[in-house]
């Protein structure tokens, strides 16, 4: 069943504060094999101009994904998260998440499409550290597969 | 900020150097616990056959933060990357052997975007196992 337009411009209200963590940037860095010093040591990110450990740029998507849940699972919405996949992501930096930093996520509905059978849903989440300032914004497009099409190998929003 | 390849340098084709990226099953346990993504196709290989995949796939966003380091280690700072964007085309999927699967990043400088905030635009050609990846994955980054 097509998703309700109307949810289109829905924001949700802001999430608690995620406190960033230097010993969860370094789980981050060393999970995806990423040995650059900024992520793991202060005098490294320092001499680069940073004020503490800064995080890889996919790691804000662990704090924004959650924050996405918002809309996946709003009864509302009814979107049936079990035939969801990760269609696109985009970020767009003011400056890298650091340690210490206390983000909260506003998460919002950008738009809904149907295409070919899968509906389409753009989710914006705009990240904002204590001070109120825009640190990252994320695009995440996520793709109901239609009922019928039982599949995942054929993963969705192809070109 | 402080990019160690000076915008000057640069120019639209200039070629960052490739990486390959190795994926095994250890990896893909150790990335659902550090980003806390646990969707079982991503460990569990009669879940994943369940639901139709040839095999346990790597996480799309695993692949993505993996591209990005031929960026980041080409820069010498993460912090000049300002917007990084990608489509999830196909899956790295990721046999249970010793070898499993690898990720295959090149990238070459697409254009110049901007001479004052010195951008450009990188393009990220994403493999695994012969096949792209990753479609539109790009990058403006921000040089000295």
């Amino acid at each position: 069943m097509a998703l309700d337009q109307s949810f289109v411009g829905r924001s949700y209200p802001p999430t608690r504060p995620y406190e960033v963590g230097r010993e969860k940037i370094r789980e981050f860095a060393e999970a995806v094999g990423d040995s650059a010093p900024a992520y793991t040591d202060a005098e490294a990110a320092r001499a680069l101009g940073h004020p503490d450990v800064i995080a890889p740029p996919t790691f804000v998507f662990a704090i924004t994904f959650r924050a996405a849940r918002q809309v996946t699972e709003d009864p509302q919405l009814g979107l049936d998260y079990d035939r969801v996949v990760h269609g696109d992501q985009k970020f767009v930096y003011t400056r890298p998440v650091r340690a210490g930093d206390r983000l909260t996520v506003s998460t919002t509905i950008e738009a809904i499409k149907s295409m070919a059978g899968n509906e389409i849903l753009d989710v914006r989440g705009d990240v904002h550290d204590e001070s109120g300032e825009l640190v990252v914004t994320a695009f995440t497009k996520l793709v109901a597969r239609g009922a019928e099409e039982t599949s995942s190998t054929s993963q969705a929003g192809g070109e | 900020m402080s990019a160690k390849i000076a915008y000057a340098d640069v120019e639209s084709g200039t070629e960052l150097p490739p990486c390959t990226f190795p994926v095994d099953r250890e990896r893909l346990v150790r990335y659902a616990g550090a980003s806390g993504d646990f969707n079982p196709i991503h460990w569990n290989e009669r879940f994943a056959k369940e639901v139709g995949l040839p095999d346990v796939i790597a996480h799309g966003m695993f692949t993505m933060a993996e591209a990005i380091r031929v960026v980041t280690d080409w820069t010498g700072d993460p912090a000049a990357v300002v917007e990084y964007g990608v489509r999830f085309t196909r899956p790295v999927v990721v046999p249970d052997d010793d070898k499993g699967a690898e990720i295959e990043v090149t990238g070459k400088v697409a254009a110049k975007l901007d001479d004052e905030a010195r951008t450009v635009r990188v393009d990220l050609t994403v493999m695994s196992s012969g096949q792209k990846v990753l479609g539109m994955s790009r990058a403006v980054v921000r040089l000295a």
